[in-house]
Order: C-alpha cells, then sequence, then structure tokens
C-alpha cells in the first residue's frame, strides 16, 4: 500500500500549550481512518499540519512525498479537500457563485459543480444567498466545496457535527462512496459508533497525543472490552437461568424478564453454549460487540488525567 | 485565471454585491456635485476657472474622505475573514499567502478607483456641460482622479497592514480610526505647529520637504495642488515645489508608501500560523 500522508515524531506547540506532541503516524492510498478524541485533544492541529497550514516544531509531515508547509504547498494542496470545523462563507454570495469561486481556485472545471451540489442535496438552493441556508445546509455546502476537483486526501473535520440524522446518513453515503473511488481520507469525529462503519482505522488522540492506534478489531482485543448480551427470557425464569450459567460472567441489569449479562471476549463462546441448552427460556437474544465509543472511553479512563 | 486574480475578482463581486462600490460611489458623486453646484460662486476675479476652483476644494476634501474610505474597506480585509471563520478554508486552497493579500488589496484598490472614477467623473461630466472645455484644467481634473485613487491605494495597504497585524476586527476598527486621524489631521497641526514654535530657527526648508513626504496626505496635496500651473495660482501651494521637491520625487514617495506597507503585510502573513 502506497504511503501517502506520514506524520514521524511531530510536536506541535502554541506558547506554552502542547497542542500534539510526538506524533507518528501514516495513512495508506484508499485508507479511511477516524481521529478521535475530545475537542482540544489535537484533532484540527494534525489536520492544520497535513495541509501545511502550521509548522511543526518537532518532527517531520510528508504528503505525497512533500512538505505541506513548503515551498511546493500550494500546489500540493490542489490535491487535498478539507472540511473545517466551523465552516463560514460570505452570507451575500450564493452557493452556485461559492462553489464557482473555490473551482476557479483549485482550477477545477466549473461544469463539475452542479452535480457537487446535487450530490449534497442542495440542487434547489443553488442561486439562493448563503445567509438564507440552515446550518445543516452550510455544512452541507462546505461538504460540496471539499469535494471540488475530486481530491486524493479529504480531510474531514466534525462533518456531521449539527446535522439532523438524514443529512448526516449523507455525509456517510458520501464517505462510503469517496472510499470506494479510492480516496484517503481522514475524519475527525465525536459521533463514535456512527463512524464505526465507515472506518478502517481509528486514531485516539488525547492531550495531544496518540494514545491508541489500529483496526477496531485489534483495538477491541487489545482493550479486552467484555462483549454484553442481552436476554429477553420467559416472565420468573431470571433466577433459574443465573444458577445454570457456569461461565463467568458479570450481571449488568435484571428485571422481571430481561438479563443483560457481560462476558469476556475469550468466553463469548461457552456462553453462547450455555445458554443455547436453555433455549426454552429464553425468547431472544442480542450480543453487542463493543463500538468505538466504549474502546474510546476504556481507553480515555486508563490515561493518567 | 491565476489565484490572485480570482481574489481580486472576488473582492470585487462582494463589493458590488454588498453595495459598497454604489454607496461609496454615490457619496463621492454627491460631494463633487455640490462642489460643482454650489461653489462656483468663490471664483470672483481671481482668474481662476470654476474648474480649478473645483479641483482643488474636491482635492482638499478628497484627503479627508478617500483614506477613510480605503481604510473602511481594508481594515478586516484579512482579521475580518479570520473572525467569520472563512479565512482557514482560503488558505486551505491551492493560494500563496501573498496572492491573498495583494489579491484582496487590489480588489480593494479597483472598488476605490471605480467609485472614484464613476463619482468624480459625474461632476467632471457637468462641469463641462455648463462650462465647456478649458483645456488647461482638465488635465488636473485627471490628476486628480489618478492620485486620488494612488493616496486610497496607499491607505488600502495600510488597512492591510493592519488588519494582520491585529488579531481582533474591533482592534483593527480603532486602530485604523487612529491611523487616518493622525495622518489626516494631527499630522499637519503638529507640524504647523512645530513650524510657529521654531520660527525657521532649526528647520530648514530640507527637512520640511522630509518631513511631508513623511506623509502620504501631504504628498497627495502637494501634487495637486501644484503640479499646474492654474492649481497653484488658486491654491498659493508652489513653495515646496520651488524649495526643490521634484515631481516624480513626490509620486515615487506615494508608491513607496503603497508598497512598502504591502510588503511588510506579505511578509507578516507568510509567517503567521493559521
Amino acid at each position: 500500500m502506497n504511503t501517502i500522508v506520514t506524520l514521524d515524531g511531530v510536536t506541535k506547540r502554541y506558547g506554552k500549550l502542547t497542542a500534539l506532541e510526538n506524533a507518528t503516524l501514516t495513512l495508506g492510498a484508499g485508507e479511511a481512518v477516524a481521529l478521535v478524541g475530545h475537542n482540544g485533544a489535537g484533532k484540527t492541529t494534525l489536520m492544520k499540519l497535513v495541509l501545511g497550514l502550521i509548522r511543526p516544531n518537532g518532527g517531520t509531515v510528508r504528503v505525497l512525498e512533500k512538505d505541506p508547509a513548503g515551498r511546493k504547498g500550494a500546489q500540493l494542496r490542489r490535491r487535498l479537500g478539507f472540511l473545517p470545523e466551523s465552516v463560514a462563507f460570505h452570507s451575500a454570495m450564493t452557493g452556485e457563485e461559492l462553489l464557482g469561486f473555490y473551482a476557479r481556485l483549485k482550477r477545477a472545471p466549473h461544469s463539475a459543480n452542479k452535480a457537487l451540489l446535487h450530490q449534497v442535496g442542495l440542487a434547489e438552493a443553488t442561486h439562493r444567498r448563503v445567509g438564507t441556508y440552515s446550518k445543516g445546509m452550510r455544512q452541507r455546502l462546505a461538504l460540496a466545496q471539499a469535494l471540488i476537483g475530486t481530491p486524493d486526501i479529504l480531510l474531514l473535520d466534525e462533518p456531521t457535527s449539527g446535522l439532523d440524522p438524514a443529512s448526516r446518513a449523507q455525509v456517510y453515503a458520501t464517505i462510503d462512496r469517496l472510499r470506494a473511488s479510492g480516496a484517503t481520507i481522514l475524519v475527525s469525529t465525536h459521533a463514535l459508533a456512527e463512524i464505526e462503519p465507515h472506518v478502517d482505522r481509528a486514531i485516539l488522540l488525547h492531550q495531544g497525543r496518540i494514545i491508541a492506534a489500529g483496526d477496531l478489531a485489534s483495538l477491541r482485543k487489545n482493550a479486552r472490552l467484555p462483549t454484553r448480551i442481552r436476554l429477553k427470557v420467559a416472565p420468573c425464569s431470571t433466577e433459574k437461568i443465573l444458577t445454570s450459567l457456569h461461565s463467568d460472567i458479570s450481571l449488568l441489569h435484571r428485571s422481571a424478564d430481561r438479563l443483560d449479562l457481560a462476558v469476556a471476549q475469550t468466553h463469548k463462546l461457552d456462553l453462547l453454549l450455555e445458554l443455547a441448552a436453555l433455549r426454552d427460556m429464553i425468547e431472544d437474544l442480542h450480543v453487542e460487540e463493543p463500538g468505538l465509543e466504549a474502546l474510546y472511553h476504556h481507553l480515555m479512563s486508563e490515561v493518567p488525567a | 485565471m491565476t489565484p490572485l486574480l480570482t481574489i481580486t475578482g472576488w473582492e470585487l463581486r462582494i463589493g458590488l454585491r454588498n453595495r459598497w462600490v454604489v454607496a461609496t460611489t454615490l457619496v463621492l458623486a454627491a460631494l463633487a456635485l455640490s462642489l460643482v453646484l454650489l461653489g462656483s460662486a468663490p471664483t470672483g476675479t481671481v482668474g481662476a476657472s470654476p474648474i480649478t476652483v473645483v479641483v482643488v476644494s474636491l482635492a482638499s476634501l478628497t484627503i479627508f474622505l478617500v483614506p477613510l474610505i480605503a481604510l473602511l474597506l481594508s481594515f478586516d480585509a484579512i482579521v475580518g475573514e479570520a473572525e467569520r471563520g472563512t479565512l482557514l478554508l482560503l488558505l486551505a486552497y491551492p493560494v500563496a499567502r501573498w496572492q491573498v493579500v495583494l489579491g484582496k488589496f487590489l480588489g480593494h484598490v479597483l472598488m476605490l478607483a471605480l467609485a472614484t472614477a464613476l463619482g468624480y467623473g459625474a461632476a467632471a461630466a457637468v462641469l463641462y456641460v455648463g462650462e465647456g472645455a478649458d483645456a488647461g484644467a482638465w488635465p488636473a481634473f485627471a490628476l486628480l482622479i489618478g492620485t486620488s485613487v494612488l493616496l486610497g491605494a496607499v491607505f488600502v495597504a495600510l488597512g492591510s497592514l493592519v488588519s494582520i497585524i491585529v488579531r481582533e476586527r474591533a482592534t483593527a476598527a480603532g486602530v485604523a480610526v487612529a491611523l487616518w486621524l493622525v495622518l489626516v489631521l494631527l499630522y499637519d497641526a503638529a507640524l504647523l505647529g512645530l513650524l510657529v514654535a521654531d520660527q525657521g530657527q532649526t528647520i530648514s526648508a530640507g527637512s520640511l520637504d522630509l518631513l511631508l513626504l513623511m506623509n502620504p496626505a501631504d504628498i497627495y496635496r502637494l501634487i495637486n495642488l501644484t503640479a499646474h500651473e492654474a492649481t497653484a495660482v488658486a491654491s498659493a501651494m508652489s513653495a515646496p515645489i520651488e524649495a526643490g521637491l521634484p515631481l516624480w520625487s513626490l509620486y515615487a514617495a506615494l508608491i513607496m508608501w503603497i508598497l512598502l506597507p504591502l510588503g511588510a503585510a506579505v511578509a507578516l502573513f507568510k509567517r503567521r500560523q493559521a
């Protein structure tokens, strides 16, 4: 796999504040990676470094084997698409005019703008001033501008913040489509559970440091987070079920006809076999693997404050 | 189209859309027309043509108005975009920092040039209809428009510099107003006070010339009130020219007043972390 973005021991300070410390990571061609962390964890700083808008105090940043903050930076940015976290546009201009302006800056053909506006669901609002747009519409316009000129690398900073569920789904669909077309995507987000199916890997940032990175399966395995099993059982049978289970489980919740159990990954199958033997009493069974969200909270709790 | 011209065009488009250009044109036209229509009384027997009188009075008013308009246009060029949140996205595009600064500068100067040419041009047209052609005075009118744009460019450059140095839009507005007060009003008053107090003892004609070149508004005044014989007579301002400031040095000084702040603005913006 070709390496598209490399950060090697990168540190970025603003005065006394260390926004990013000794960060090392690579993004391969066609990879979709989630950048996860609290506000102020260093997500935006990392994106600005990749864009060449700021220079690191230590370490090196390489994008397509070039220094993005160097002389060739502007040239490099033609191949990048960026969606900033809090996006704003000149409110007196129309959506079409704005996309036209940004397309000219990127020297991309204008003919694609209409399709882009259509793609993000703004076909009807093309000739309206951006000042009349809702927050969600502005966010979608921001997504459209990030897609101008079909960039090789997309940096999406909180692309779904402030969007309604339908618009969020649209953003994820767009990410999936770009992913399928071979673009490299770095997406920062708080909506961990939502982003999970749309990325290959996750990088967890905490106070400027990368505390975990990897594909979700291995992150999960390393964290040894338990699987949660939800049972709907026949009335008044909870006690009977619990006493007949021998696996090492912990009881999370119990009511007249419901049981929530947590079991270590290694004992998951044993427990399921035991439960299968009790199928007369079990009406329904639901297995919940720990998501990115649970993983995130677990890892955060392990970091010394 | 290069990114520079794209940004220039964009600024111009925004200026037309939010009616900046229209408003400025109307203000300048109203000013010039009122001078043309109401100000023909003081010609008397001095021997100056009405056109000359209009040029001289218009030049005096331009010194106050055009720098103010230029600063209003440019003081938030960068800091305003940063505060609105549009700057980060612009810089993430394939544009160099100098292209952003120069592109905006050119856009603002073009807006000002358009407003000045149309506003003062309207007055010239009215004068032409009323007075007919006065061969000596029309070049002075053309010079007035040209140098007014140059003066405007000086203050657009200064405003651009302010908008890069300062971190908040409100501060930039304050600094711009202070700049206007000092260069347009206080400098001359202080200079006059200095000359009166000095009684011609230590300040030579040469150092006075230098002091005048230190202020773009004074340079503009010198060019317009002395460049043509007709206007020089009407304004009695020929002394500094006779004292040895060639016209080219005035233009050179005015252009330096554009290039230096602009150069500083580009250098500072390049170093800045977005």
